[in-house]
């Protein structure tokens, strides 16, 4: 099944005001936050669509669009098809369901979204920074981001030689 | 008739600070600490083909026996804070040989937010070894090299007579 299909199931199911079709660069449906978990649900539990697999989770942030776009990259391997989802939440808030209980592996990579980016995953039984140190300050993924001067008194720029 | 004549045949004579530093350097223990791409060219350097163990550099698993550590790869700034705390826990005398473009200097990676910009803000070094990464052979000569600095060291010095070098010491 193409992206295509894929989406006119979920239209059928959820209705215009919850998908979209975003048919620019490589085809993804666009899904309102509030309903994430239950597109995923119903995308993984429905015998034709079957999406036992979310190979990569991401993020992206947009400043001119002030939003931060999380990335669902699925895939079934009983049905062999491949499938994206695109979830916008705003910058200044950015607060939107956790899948988790869907696919296991969202608890990793929606820990990595936190902790470089900052979108708070409701319901996360885990929610910590995995890659960055507990006391980091910021998201580094922002576009905004500044870097610290200093880390626990270790300079973080080197005076160049020449 | 010298002193030298009337020893057995057997006898060696030597300085004891030059004794010191020949046993020290030749049981130069080091801390297994790869952090990146470079550890695998360690554990090149400590197989079989070029072979450390001759020059009698072993690996440790702890830093509490040893007496060098190989940072091996890019730091960064959350292991910057453990690399220091390990480095506490060597026992004196401890040297610091610094291998590759990361830890000398941050190298490819001196402009991310998350990498410290050489392992020298931490802890002091005494070989850099460059190379990206470097190949056995410039472990093995910066081994060397180290092992040529141990050996200019003075440690039977009379207090005050020539404390700046037992300090560098």
């Amino acid at each position: 099944m193409d992206a295509a299909a894929i989406f006119e199931r979920l239209q059928a199911r959820f209705g215009d005001a919850v998908v979209t079709f975003d048919s620019g660069g490589e085809p993804a449906v666009r899904v309102n936050p509030s309903a994430i978990f239950q597109v995923c649900e119903y995308l993984k539990t429905d015998p034709a669509l079957g999406f036992d697999c979310l190979s990569n989770q991401s993020g992206v942030d947009y400043p001119k669009r002030n939003d931060i776009e999380v990335v669902y990259h699925l895939y079934s391997y009983r049905v062999r098809h491949a499938c994206v989802l695109k979830v916008s939440v705003a910058r200044d808030n950015p607060t939107m369901p956790s899948v988790w209980r869907v696919w296991k592996t969202a608890i990793w990579q929606e820990r990595e979204i936190f902790d470089l980016l900052g979108v708070v995953f409701e319901g996360h039984p885990d929610l910590r920074r995995i890659l960055l140190p507990e006391d980091w300050v910021g998201h580094p993924l922002r576009k905004d981001f500044v870097e610290p001067t200093e880390y626990h008194g270790i300079s973080t720029k080197r005076e160049s030689m020449l | 008739m010298s002193l030298l004549n009337t020893m057995p045949e057997f006898t060696v004579t030597t300085k004891i600070d030059e004794m010191l530093n020949w046993t020290r350097k030749s049981s130069l223990w080091y801390m297994l600490f790869g952090l990146a791409c470079c550890a695998i060219e360690m554990m090149q350097t400590g197989g079989p083909r070029s072979d450390l163990d001759r020059f009698g550099a072993v690996p440790r698993a702890t830093p509490r026996q040893s007496d060098l550590m190989i940072i091996a790869g890019t730091l960064t700034l959350k292991m910057a804070l453990r690399t220091k705390v390990l480095y506490d826990q060597m026992p004196d005398p401890k040297y610091v040989i610094s291998m590759g473009s990361c830890s000398n200097c941050g190298g490819l990676f001196q402009l991310a937010y998350s990498v410290c910009d050489g392992v020298d803000k931490v802890i002091p070094v005494d070989v850099y070894v460059p190379g990206c990464p470097p190949r056995p052979e410039s472990l093995t000569e910066g081994l060397l090299k180290l092992q040529e600095k141990m050996m200019q060291e003075k440690w039977l010095v009379r207090r005050g007579e020539d404390e700046s070098v037992a300090a560098q010491a």
